[in-house]
């Protein structure tokens, strides 16, 4: 049969050379592997099948490797990571939370409206792929330096895409976060994380089984966009870049809503075998994904797909990335179920194909086979290939690592007001309002921190009293100090945040964002950074549920952005009353760090911006030390002796003041502790510190409760009514510092 | 009462105002198909927000046309209370259910945030018995600035149409307050004989106390009253 495929192919046009290969992003060495898979040379369908499903965006080829080291197991894990379109963790009561983060860097720094809403839209396919409904989202967004035009145009586009693709699907929006530093200049990064849930029992997998099983597409009609896109997202980013217009997608969201009515109802039946959504490599990707994974073949009509166009071409059908479809495999006998559910919703619903038992794919044509393919060749797990690459540790390494405290000056009298003003309206650290208020954070009636603000969102199941409790982190200035402990701090920030915001650390996703992982030094950051999340995700016991890799975030000039491993972090609460704000709750309350401060300034937003060292090491931080303040503030929150609870992060100890008194629209008095520089004290960001508050009646219980567990903790002062006190000196206001804080970035990007 | 919640294709608040009526007022309430041409016998009809159709075109202009909206039109003609939320207001307004149109945000953005309210209208049903105060609400809207030519608003005011304003927390109705633009601080109308009401903001979703705000659930509340008249 192969041979067919070649001759037909042969009458049309010259088989593809190595050369060919090379265009479509493959090596030599690849090429020689597939025509030894395919026992002959491939036609220019099958290579271009091939280029992109072994790009690093399919395969994983330069990252499997690693990633298999990472902690994937544990009691309430329901679906193996990278096995189905999302992680699947238990929460209890027979419900599932299916969650994943994934990133949409490329089409984003090209077009910046379009690729963040289809990023929004692919996120949301994977979840409800699963049967899961989808509830909250959250983004991570880096962009460079706010004074170029370039960087606004792109905070816009992206802020812009996102909303008003989320806000017409329906879900919230409820945190996230936005970083700004020189090294995003030309590659933004735009990661988009999504969590639903779902009935265990109720969960579709991506397979398919069943030999004469029919295997539809669904949703959109499928046209030219977004053509390779797989492969473009695994190259650099060039001038010649813009010249890919046509592998960006182009996203609907209101398809997207009516697809994800329709699939739920579907799947409700009980009569889908399998299901995948289309993303990255379009037709091709969901096809052999399944067919692997269900260890069976499918015999595909072309002709029969929906296009928007006429005359496409079969690598075009194949490989498009149009948005808002699904492929569905459902038993042999029920078509007209899903019939009547797709025309219900005024969906497209064809039949396109049947489950074989050959293993292979084969597509036709106008009646001719166009490609056959061994399905399991191109998936990751199969013969997709999985390289070691080289690492080198680079040079600034060690450079960060001698920064000494001592050659900075620690601020001086009169200073600390200007530092404070500096840090409320960094675009880095002030309001995000500006972004947020763009998005429907609202919409579904679940969102418990609209009106009690906290580190981590907390959105409730409906039907129980639990809540999910998400957050998405990444430092990536200090993961580029050290890759390894500034992961890990990412890793630990995200279950910091949660926990002070009264839940329980479940399990991760990560969205590797790294540079090109054929530079040595690259590959050495990505190394370092899974390293430290390994170690960090076992001490927490939060396992990795999946996530994407997205490398080749640099530009030929500019070199690599800052590696950004993303952690979405998913944590639990059983109990709604171990709820906790942020916000200062009443005048008078007493005000305690809990944990140690240090004399540390390290990768500090104050020592970065303020002072303009660029060269210093991650901050302070040790696991053992920061699980046991983790611990600790779990039983405070469960002994109900805090009113208020705000990890310490950019910015240090003043921004966690500011921030809780702003959220309260209180103010603070504290003292400073003479053992430690001011300026480490108030602005450094040591890890593994909390600032809680707690009302006079609760103190003396507070203390000693602390003083039984052993565990760092100072009196700071207390809450007062409006006025920022640091040793006596007033900085301000409460109504001040709002104004600064809430409008900076809107001065900043208007 | 029961209550009936249109689905437009592109509708995304429908569950929640069935979660607030239900599960919160504790009425009975039911979902109704756009394609559908019977109300179920509900006495009292909700046009969710959400996207309608997409909203690609003007909002709200192409589900004017559903075939739900045959009954609904009706429904209203004959005096049945019915209520449009944000998306829903906007078709209220294209069906010319209520009075005045809703464009683009002065801002040009879309936003979504709390923001507080002050009920106007003495006679309407939903705002009648309500506090002289301000209710916190949130708003979630890109096309939200009602605007009305000066001989409808003057109608409005003398007929006492005006159900709800924007005002700052301490009720003062100001234009820093004004988040879209609206004209007057407008933010519902209610039609000439006071069946049909239309309103940007959500009472929906403040009607849950796990959301630690209930000011949404009070203007619910509101009407219930309707089973009395």
């Amino acid at each position: 049969m192969s041979a067919e495929a070649t001759e037909q192919t042969a009458n049309h046009s010259p088989l593809p050379t190595v050369e060919t290969a090379r265009k479509l992003g493959l090596l030599p060495e690849e090429y020689d592997r597939i025509c030894t898979i395919l026992g002959r040379k491939p036609n220019f369908t099958e290579l271009s099948i091939f280029s992109v499903m072994w790009s690093e965006h399919c395969s994983y080829k330069n990252s499997i490797v690693w990633l298999k080291t990472l902690p994937r197991d544990s009691d309430r894990m329901l679906a193996k990571a990278g096995e189905e379109n999302a992680g699947l963790v238990d929460i209890g009561d027979g419900l599932a939370c299916s969650f994943k983060i994934e990133s949409h860097n490329h089409p984003s720094a090209i077009e910046p409206y379009q690729g963040a809403a289809t990023g929004v839209g692919g996120i949301n396919r994977d979840i409800f792929t699963m049967g899961a409904r989808p509830i909250a989202q959250l983004n991570s967004l880096r962009f460079g330096n706010l004074s170029l035009p370039k960087t606004r145009r792109l905070l816009k586009g992206v802020v812009k895409g996102i909303g008003d693709y989320g806000n017409a699907f329906g879900i919230p929006t409820v945190g996230g976060e936005v970083y700004f530093d020189d090294c995003y200049n030309v590659n933004p990064l735009v990661n988009a994380f999504s969590a639903g849930i779902v009935e265990v029992g109720m969960v579709a997998k991506a397979i398919a089984y069943g030999v004469g099983n029919p295997v539809f597409i669904v949703g959109s009609a499928t046209g030219k966009d977004g053509i390779h896109g797989a492969t473009f997202a695994s190259e650099d980013i060039s001038d010649k870049s813009t010249e890919k217009l046509p592998a960006v997608q182009v996203g609907d969201p209101f398809m997207e809503k009516l697809l994800l009515e329709a699939t739920l109802e579907v799947i409700a039946t009980g009569q889908v075998i399998g299901i995948q959504d289309m993303g990255a490599a379009g037709i091709i990707c969901s096809t052999s994904e399944m067919s692997a994974k269900g260890e069976h073949g499918m015999d595909i009509d072309l002709d029969r797909v929906p296009t928007r166009q006429p005359n496409m071409e079969p690598f075009e059908i194949l490989l498009s990335e149009s948005q808002e479809r699904m492929l569905v495999v459902i038993e042999k006998g029920k078509e007209d179920v899903i019939r009547g559910i797709f025309e219900k919703w005024d969906l497209n619903c064809e039949q396109i194909g049947t489950v074989t038992d050959t293993g292979r794919l084969k597509f036709y044509r106008y009646g001719e086979l166009v490609a056959d393919v061994p399905a399991d060749d191109l998936v990751l797990g199969g013969g997709a290939p999985q390289y070691h690459r080289e690492c080198r540790e680079p040079a600034y390494y060690q450079e960060f690592k001698r920064f000494n405290i001592e050659d900075v000056q620690d601020v001086q009298a009169g200073e600390l007001k200007a530092v404070a003003d500096h840090l409320l309206t960094h675009p880095n650290i002030c309001s995000r309002r500006w972004v947020y208020e763009q998005y429907d954070s609202m919409v579904g009636t679940a969102n418990r921190s609209t009106n009690a603000p906290s580190d981590a969102a907390v959105v409730s199941v409906k039907g129980t009293d639990k809540s999910i409790v998400i957050t998405v982190d990444c430092n990536s200035r200090y993961v580029n100090a050290d890759p390894e402990e500034g992961c890990a701090i990412a890793v630990a920030e995200a279950a910091r945040n949660i926990v002070c915001t009264g839940g329980e650390p479940l399990a991760i996703t990560n969205c590797l964002n790294f540079g090109n992982p054929y530079v040595p030094e690259v590959y050495w950051q990505f190394v370092g950074a899974i390293k430290g999340m390994k170690k960090a995700c076992e001490k927490f016991a939060t396992p990795v549920t999946g996530g994407n890799v997205s490398f080749y975030n640099q530009s030929s000039d500019e070199g690599p952005v800052f590696p950004t491993p993303t952690i979405g972090m998913l944590g639990l609460m059983e109990n709604p009353e171990n709820r906790m704000t942020l916000a200062f709750g009443q005048e008078g309350d007493a005000l305690y760090l809990v944990g140690q401060s240090n004399n540390d300034i390290a990768s500090s937003e104050y020592l970065y911006s303020y002072r303009g060292v660029k060269a210093s090491p991650a901050p302070a931080f040790d696991l053992e030390e920061e699980f046991a303040v983790q611990q600790v503030v779990k039983d405070l929150i469960t002994r109900k002796l805090i009113a208020s609870c705000h990890d310490l992060s950019d910015g240090g100890l003043f921004v966690a003041l500011a921030e809780s008194a702003m959220a309260g629209q209180l103010g603070f008095s504290v003292q400073t502790d003479p053992a430690f520089r001011k300026d480490a004290f108030l602005f450094g960001e040591s890890q593994s510190r909390v600032l809680v508050s707690v009302r006079t009646e609760r103190q003396a219980e507070f203390e000693a409760f602390l003083g039984s567990t052993g565990a760092a903790f100072s009196r700071l002062g207390e809450v007062t009514s409006g006025d920022f006190r640091v040793d006596g000196e007033t900085l301000g206001n409460v109504a001040e510092a709002k104004g600064l804080y809430d409008n900076s970035l809107a001065k900043l990007v208007e | 009462m029961k209550f009936g919640v249109v689905v437009f294709p592109g509708s995304n608040c429908d569950d929640d105002a069935v979660h607030a009526l239900r599960d919160q007022l504790k009425q009975e309430v039911v979902k109704l198909w756009h394609k559908d041409h019977d109300l179920q016998g509900c006495d009292f009809i909700i046009l969710p927000g959400g996207f309608s159709y997409g909203d690609y075109l003007r909002t709200g202009a192409v589900a004017r046309f559903s075939p739900i909206m045959d009954e609904v039109i009706k429904h209203a003609e004959r005096g049945g209370y019915l209520m449009g939320i944000c998306n829903g207001f906007q078709i209220l307004a294209e069906a010319r259910l209520v009075p005045g149109v809703l464009l683009r945000n002065t801002s040009q953005k879309y936003v979504c945030k709390n923001i507080y309210l002050r009920p106007e209208s003495k006679s309407a049903l939903i705002t009648s018995e309500l506090e002289d105060r301000a209710y916190k609400i949130p708003i979630a809207h890109g096309d939200g600035r009602y605007f009305a030519d000066a001989d409808t608003l003057k109608r409005l005011e003398d007929n006492d149409q005006i159900i709800f304003r924007y005002c700052d927390e301490n009720g003062s109705v100001v234009e820093s307050a004004n988040p879209n633009g609206s004209l007057n601080n407008i933010a519902g109308v209610a039609s000439e004989r006071k069946n049909v009401f239309g309103l940007m903001p959500h009472p929906e979703r403040a009607a849950d106390p796990m959301l630690g705000n209930t000011d949404g659930k009070l203007i619910l509340e509101q009407l219930l009253n309707a089973v009395l008249v």
